[in-house]
């Protein structure tokens, strides 16, 4: 969908060499890897097995620990599992399960999460580099990220405080769309680009 | 917490960037390219696009025109304007654009707005609703078939139903005026939906933006301020922070 290019015309943006492929050497190739991602989490998973990106992925990114960074739904398809209509499984690279917002029946908020919404720091990154805590960046999502590993990034409150951004290791992921966030979005994908695999 | 947001909403006519008085004359704002790159600096919550040309005279949708401003925007932006079927929003929305706004359509046929949010998503499908007051009543106004006899917050309800994830609410009376904002019409608005509204037409200055937001506008559109007055969107958006109204700075 548009979000692809939006994604790509950011990094051109900033200056950085990024292509759209599933093509399996293409990805082999690559420096890092970005997984963006608008849509159903089932979707999203079928058509990367269908592509034999799953096991390609693993590979690249859990094994040779290429540095990573996945964009909403590429956040949450990272998680054990999702409820998005029934029961889905996910990459299950960080145990997380995804779940849709569920508010108590006083509190009238719209969902999507649509629109822009400061994130709160919780661990300092060199993703967030330049970057003033409480920015706001722009969300779109029905669903959000659970985990109790100690990987959160940020979080955002809506209704509740749920998580916006992670990173383990060589994988960092956010909720929101950096690529539509305007500054501090192109900072953060430059932040991204810069960060040096520690291999 | 989510912000209010103030949106610069513009018009394209004859391969150029317009603003509109009253839906009949037209001034013009500058090329669409250099004016969403000026946009794009100044840091604006979100662009909403609406294509006349396709939607008033029936030519096809400027794609590539669509593409380019998109090119520029590193934010949110709407495109709106001669969208009458779910390829034309695959289109617009493969140009770079993140909603789509539709009218004339969504009076049309209501299975419209279900189809392309089950395919697209809620969160992109804008539905736009014109308002004249006749006789001292609201009515739904379009284009192209005139005055329609239906009040526009039931309409507003009936989008919501179906599955519009958002409503663009232009006063036409108030449009291009400069009057501010018909604060009247968003007041019958005020606790009927839960999508969010976006009010347009009429903002003359900082505090009517303010007035509109504190009487049930999510979020506020304009044009005429941003091009023809001192004031940029930031202006707008001080004036809501120091009332306490949450925006992004």
């Amino acid at each position: 969908m548009g979000n692809l290019k939006s994604v790509q015309k950011a990094f051109q943006k900033i200056g950085c060499d990024v292509v759209i492929s599933n093509n399996h050497h293409e990805i082999k190739e690559a420096d890092k890897i970005i997984l963006p991602g608008v849509g159903a989490f089932k979707d999203g998973m079928k058509h990367l097995q269908e592509l034999g990106l799953i096991e390609l992925l693993y590979e690249e990114i859990i094994v040779k620990k290429k540095l990573f960074l996945g964009i909403c739904l590429g956040m949450q398809l990272l998680a054990t599992k999702s409820y998005e209509n029934g029961e889905v499984e996910g990459l299950n690279w960080i145990k997380a399960s995804v779940t849709k917002f569920n508010f108590l029946q006083n509190i009238k908020l719209k969902i999507p999460h649509t629109g822009w919404n400061n994130i709160i720091y919780k661990m300092k990154t060199p993703l967030y580099k330049g970057i003033l805590n409480n920015s706001d960046f722009y969300f779109v999502h029905s669903y959000y990220f659970k985990t109790e590993e100690d990987i959160i990034l940020s979080t955002t409150e809506y209704g509740k405080e749920f998580i916006s951004s992670i990173n383990k290791e060589n994988i960092y992921a956010c909720q929101f769309h950096p690529e539509k966030s305007q500054k501090v979005g192109l900072k953060l994908l430059e932040n991204f680009v810069n960060l040096k695999s520690e291999l | 917490m989510l912000k209010h947001r103030v949106i610069p909403c513009v018009l394209l006519k004859d391969w150029q960037l317009v603003k509109s008085i009253g839906f009949n004359s037209f001034r013009t704002i500058g090329h669409p390219t250099s004016t969403a790159r000026v946009y794009n600096a100044r840091n604006v919550d979100e662009l909403i696009v609406l294509d006349i040309d396709a939607s008033v005279d029936g030519e096809d949708i400027n794609i590539e025109i669509i593409q380019d401003i998109a090119d520029e925007c590193f934010m949110p932006l709407t495109i709106g304007g001669g969208i009458k079927s779910l390829d034309d929003i695959y289109k617009v929305l493969n140009a770079g654009a993140d909603k789509i706004a539709i009218n004339t359509i969504a009076l049309e046929n209501r299975e419209f707005i279900k189809e392309a949010s089950l395919r697209f998503g809620t969160q992109c499908i804008v539905c736009s609703i014109d308002v004249k007051k006749i006789d001292d009543v609201y009515k739904v106004f379009n284009k192209t078939k005139g005055i329609i006899d239906k009040s526009p917050v039931n309409l507003a309800k009936e989008y919501q139903e179906y599955g519009a994830g958002e409503i663009l609410l232009t006063s036409v009376d108030n449009e291009g005026s400069q009057n501010g904002y018909d604060i009247e019409l968003i007041q019958l608005f005020q606790n009927q939906l839960e999508i969010p509204i976006i009010l347009n037409g009429g903002m003359k200055e900082p505090r009517d933006a303010l007035k509109a937001i504190q009487n049930g506008a999510d979020a506020v559109a304009a044009a005429y301020i941003f091009h023809f007055s001192r004031y940029t969107p930031n202006d707008i958006k001080l004036e809501l922070k120091n009332n306490g109204i949450e925006v992004r700075i």
